[in-house]
């Protein structure tokens, strides 16, 4: 048996018998578009993973985690979701701040911050996005102030998934003057129950709420919570975002699967699976399905490789758009019924906030329009956009 | 699902090659210098002993150049049709290049085995053949003619493989005039000829090569659609309009960088066949129908977006342009259409077919 094999086959044991009792009610809750559901029960349960030792299997081992290859990584994220295990409310601090704090933090911040992460006793939420700066992120407004006590934060960020629920804010602020607009800003670390933070959820088209926006007035943070050298918070605040299309994207893909086999489920169910023009679209679903595993396993081949080729551009506004095109499809499926909720006051099935939520797949984190620019510039090599 | 130093080897040789001889003579350089016929035949009956991922390669650098050689017809369909059946005595002759091979197979523009209708009936001096088969790679009589002719017909036990002697009574074969001028088709029609039977379970053999011939013709979509996108991109930088190169608007970038993300998509998809093919995967039929629905398509639309983008250029016959179109047409048909295969992915993973399918091939 590989390492892989060995590695998966005692994560897979883990979970048969972890997620039983209290926790059995657990599957399927949580995830995008339903954030909401079952928070505290999943924290628990994360808890549970934690004590384990099942949390932040990726980290070297020196810092609390497992050391798990990049093919062990896809194999617990791919059981993690065969199991249909809840979904995740630590993985901000998992997957995006904690490998940013080994590659850029001090020694003093790696051992105040990451055992909480391992531990999921501390939540994070990313501060990046503004009213003014979302795509365009080098414009950020939110401003820090260097005193004798610290660092003092004013501005607002929006899009913060989970800050409700969240201790710490890892955020970009303008700390200084630079003759280039992404000069002289910083990455700072924030906690976020103080008077000067406040949070305001935004209510998203499926009635539910994850996002929010949250309001920082003169919040205080500590001298030393500020990530590589003040002025070099675009570097870090861009090798995060490399973390974000990491690896974790290569277990979504048997998330979708469960997805697209529940709605043929539907589909046989409801006679739409005897209608020729549906029949063929669940098969072309089935065909982007498997290529979003064929472009994983490529992304994770180059990433082996040590030089991540042109299939990490694509992988993001393939599966964006694929997943917006299976909501699509689902309300096809669904005909007439998917105009009627579940009940009051507005109480959506999973179909429905597939539909919806869905839009959002190809906003986030680099839209569509944002990926085609960054593909048409940095790889086909064509002129730049025209800046002011 | 990454290609070795040997692969880049063979990629590498097969390009400079094509680069030195144009057109059909390439054919005599590729098996003599390179052995490509031989490339996925095993090293006893004369060939290299490689397989799906080498032959992958191959056809992904002829899909580059449209190059006009009965690769396909003969070093895929006849050489796999014959190895599926487990007949090896004429594949030293195929595997080495001094012959090659086609299989007629196609009949009312379908693949799909039971839309044979061709008879095989045994008489005192053996089997004969009666019907018409259409869609017959390299299947045109004359020098360049396929030597080793194999047919797909069906006797009272079900459908069989067998294979026709070169200059046996009652064949004529007619050159189709094909839309696309770089993959030639002929019509055989067959009044009784002489035929020795190579395989007695068609529907078996008929299937395993259709997977390995979408398998390798998804990569030889990929080559030729990856070379569409690097003759446009260069285009659009050079091409100046209002003052500025038409590469810098946003509507072409975008445009280009659609069509990037369905070249590489496409490239997932042939690769995860290939290698399925490679390892011998249960799944390869529903990889392979993946493959062939998604390289097409993309091809088909990378294809479309040359001539929008060249402009007028791009509507003369003078410009290449036309040539990849017309090999997208040609190709995304070929072995069952796009929608054709859906539907056996469809039957696979939704379930029966209902009514009002029957139209797909």
């Amino acid at each position: 048996m590989s390492s892989t094999e060995k590695f998966r086959s005692e994560f897979r044991t883990w979970l048969r018998s972890g997620l039983t009792g209290e926790f059995a009610a657990l599957k399927g809750r949580g995830g995008p578009g339903r954030e909401h559901e079952a928070f505290a029960e999943r924290l628990a349960w994360e808890r549970h993973m934690a004590a384990a030792g099942w949390t932040c299997v990726g980290w070297p081992r020196e810092f609390g985690g497992r050391g798990a290859t990049l093919e062990e990584q896809v194999a617990f994220h791919e059981e993690y979701a065969l199991a249909d295990a809840p979904a995740r409310v630590g993985h901000i601090g998992e997957q995006l701040l904690g490998p940013t704090l080994i590659a850029f933090g001090t020694d003093a911040q790696r051992a105040r911050f990451l055992p909480g992460i391992r531990s999921v006793d501390e939540l994070w939420c990313q501060g990046y996005s503004e009213p003014d700066a979302g795509s365009d992120l080098a414009n950020v407004r939110t401003r820090a102030e260097r005193d004798a006590d610290g660092w003092s934060v004013t501005g607002q960020k929006i899009w913060t998934s989970l800050a409700h629920e969240s201790q710490w804010c890892f955020l970009v602020a303008r700390t200084g003057q630079g003759k280039r607009r992404h000069e002289g800003l910083s990455y700072l670390l924030v906690p976020m129950d103080q008077p000067g933070v406040e949070v305001r959820p935004i209510a998203q088209l499926t009635g539910t709420s994850e996002f929010n926006e949250v309001f920082f007035d003169a919040a205080r943070t500590g001298a030393d919570n500020v990530v590589g050298e003040p002025g070099d918070g675009w570097k870090v605040a861009m090798a995060t975002l490399g973390f974000e299309r990491g690896v974790s994207t290569l277990g979504q893909q048997v998330g979708f699967r469960r997805e697209l086999e529940a709605l043929i489920g539907l589909a046989r169910r409801n006679g739409a699976a005897d209608d020729p023009l549906l029949r063929d679209r669940l098969a072309r679903a089935w065909t982007g399905l498997e290529i979003i595993r064929f472009n994983a396993l490529r992304m994770l081949d180059g990433a082996a490789a040590g030089a991540p080729g042109p299939e990490a551009s694509i992988g993001k506004i393939y599966w964006a758009t694929w997943h917006r095109e299976l909501g699509e499809v689902a309300m096809d499926v669904c005909g007439a019924d998917g105009m009627l909720a579940d009940g009051a006051p507005y109480d959506l099935d999973d179909w429905q906030r597939l539909f919806l939520f869905s839009r959002a797949d190809t906003i986030y984190a680099g839209s569509n329009e944002i990926q085609r620019n960054i593909i048409a510039e940095r790889v086909l090599g064509l002129p730049k956009e025209a800046r002011a | 699902m990454r290609f070795g130093e040997e692969h880049q080897e063979l990629r590498t040789a097969v390009r400079s090659l094509l680069a030195r001889h144009e057109g059909a003579a390439a054919w005599g350089p590729l098996t003599q210098q390179i052995g490509v016929a031989g490339l996925a035949v095993p090293e006893e009956y004369g060939g290299a002993g490689c397989g799906p991922v080498e032959v992958h390669v191959v056809m992904e650098e002829l899909g580059r150049t449209l190059a006009p050689v009965p690769y396909l017809g003969s070093a895929v369909l006849a050489t796999q049709a014959l190895l599926a059946a487990g007949d090896t005595g004429l594949l030293p002759a195929l595997a080495d290049g001094s012959t090659t091979g086609a299989l007629a197979w196609a009949e009312n523009g379908s693949w799909r085995p039971e839309a044979v209708r061709a008879r095989a009936v045994r008489g005192a001096g053996g089997w004969r053949i009666t019907g018409v088969k259409d869609h017959v790679l390299d299947g045109a009589g004359g020098s360049g003619g396929a030597g080793v002719l194999l047919v797909a017909a069906r006797t009272e036990a079900g459908l069989a493989l067998f294979h026709v002697p070169s200059g046996a009574d009652g064949v004529s074969r007619e050159a189709h005039t094909t839309m696309d001028l770089t993959r030639p088709q002929a019509r055989l029609t067959f009044a009784g000829a002489e035929a020795r039977a190579v395989g007695a379970d068609g529907d078996r053999i008929l299937a395993h090569v259709r997977d390995l011939a979408c398998t390798a013709l998804a990569a030889e979509q990929v080559g030729a659609a990856e070379r569409c996108l690097e003759l446009t991109v260069a285009h659009v930088r050079d091409r100046v309009q209002f003052g500025r190169s038409i590469g810098s608007f946003q509507a072409v970038k975008h445009r280009l960088a659609d069509a990037f993300v369905r070249v590489e998509s496409a490239r997932s998809a042939a690769l995860g066949a290939s290698w399925a093919a490679a390892v011998g995967s249960p799944d390869l039929s529903r990889y392979a129908a993946v493959a062939k629905s998604a390289c097409s398509e993309a091809f088909s639309a990378v294809a479309g977006d040359m001539i929008q983008l060249h402009g007028g250029i791009g509507i003369t016959w003078e410009h290449d342009a036309h040539r990849y179109f017309k090999r997208a047409h040609g190709s995304s048909q070929l072995f069952g259409s796009p929608a054709g295969h859906r539907d056996r992915i469809a039957g696979a993973v939704v379930g029966p077919r209902g009514p009002g399918a029957e139209r797909l091939a």
